[in-house]
């Protein structure tokens, strides 16, 4: 591992509300974890953009190779089976 | 607006603002004279991040300088408002602690400036006090003034955790963190005696309800620094007689040049808007 004069970057979620999910909305560096949450909380919720943080250390986030996008995704296009869309629902309960 | 004075009377001819007004201003000048200092870190800041958590601690503090303010004003009575207040003040009339005043990033007359752990140390001493403060003044007799603390409380309690937490990671840091940020304190030390110093306006306060007598502060206050110090393995300074008179209009050589800079627009184009 190649050591850095650069503190850890840290990925930032913000979730707008409760009920919502947490989104990705940017990144900073931060010397630990609770440094990367309050520096979270000044840089990406100026706006009042949300009402709960999570930070990552992007080194933990094990993200798909864009090369592999093909192999990854494109079989589920011929699987349309799989969404919701053919179900007909009776009257009685057609309010979902 | 004309320039400088009220009703023809020069300023050396004022008459002292009376307690009341006195005691809001204390926190209204400390508030805003530790914002204009922690301005000066804009684009300056050591760290990217932090340059903008040190704007919004300066814009929370702005905020509660203008409420406080506005609010002096309206106890005066004479018609000033927040920024007659702010800009057309001399030294001799600000309140704030002295400490607020003294240098921070860039140097100031004889004194160095542009030490981070002055700031670190400054941060966790006066958002300590200002959140006793503010906890006693949610009971103040004066609706506003209660109102005005209900919501700082909030900003202070952040602020005291924002700067506990630089001053743990210098403190417990390299030995050159430790070592700046041991002088830091020992720097920043004997202007605290004021914070909890009694007089009169004081004590006139704490008689009406307006708020605590800042000599009762001491006790929380000590108790919330006390652990910080500790954990940041920084050794608390003796206790010296020297009391600075900042919050009795006395000031350092330094406020002044921090006023003219803050002043000069609004008195080269008086009432000027944008």
């Amino acid at each position: 591992m190649t050591m850095s004069d650069e503190w850890p970057l840290w990925e930032v979620f913000v979730r707008p509300k409760a009920g919502l999910d947490h989104r990705h909305c940017g990144s900073l560096h931060a010397a630990d974890a609770k440094m990367a949450l309050e520096l979270a909380r000044e840089v990406y919720t100026r706006r009042q953009e949300g009402v709960s943080l999570w930070v990552v250390r992007s080194s933990d986030i094990t993200a798909s190779d864009p090369g592999d996008k093909d192999m990854y995704f494109d079989p589920m296009a011929d699987k349309v089976y799989r969404h919701p869309t053919f179900y007909q629902l009776p009257d009685a309960v057609d309010h979902m | 607006m004309s320039a400088g004075s009220e009703s023809g009377v020069a300023a050396s001819q004022r008459p002292p603002v009376a307690p009341a007004v006195h005691y809001v201003l204390r926190y209204a000048d400390t508030c805003l004279v530790h914002a204009q200092r922690l301005g000066e870190w804009c684009g300056h800041a050591p760290v990217l991040e932090e340059d903008i958590a040190l704007a919004n601690l300066a814009l929370d503090l702005l905020g509660q300088a203008r409420s406080l303010l506005t609010r002096a004003g309206e106890i005066e009575g004479h018609g000033r408002d927040e920024n007659r207040l702010a800009y057309w003040r001399d030294e001799h009339e600000f309140f704030n602690l002295t400490l607020a005043e003294l240098p921070l990033r860039r140097p100031s007359g004889q004194a160095a400036g542009g030490d981070f752990a002055d700031t670190v140390v400054r941060n966790l001493l006066l958002s300590c006090w200002l959140h006793e403060a503010w906890r006693g003044l949610q009971s103040s007799c004066d609706d506003d003034l209660a109102a005005i603390a209900a919501k700082a409380v909030k900003e202070s309690r952040y602020h005291r955790e924002h700067a506990a937490g630089w001053v743990v990671r210098l403190g417990d840091g390299s030995d050159e963190s430790h070592r700046r940020m041991a002088a830091a304190l020992d720097r920043a030390w004997p202007y605290t005696a004021e914070m909890f110093a009694r007089d009169t306006v004081e004590a006139v306060a704490e008689a009406g309800g307006l708020g605590p007598a800042r000599d009762t502060l001491r006790t929380a206050w000590l108790a919330a620094v006390r652990p910080v110090l500790a954990e940041a393995t920084l050794a608390m300074p003796e206790e010296t007689p020297f009391v600075s008179t900042g919050s009795a209009g006395v000031h350092s050589e330094h406020l002044g040049y921090l006023l003219a800079e803050m002043q000069v627009l609004q008195r080269r184009h008086p009432g000027g808007r944008w």
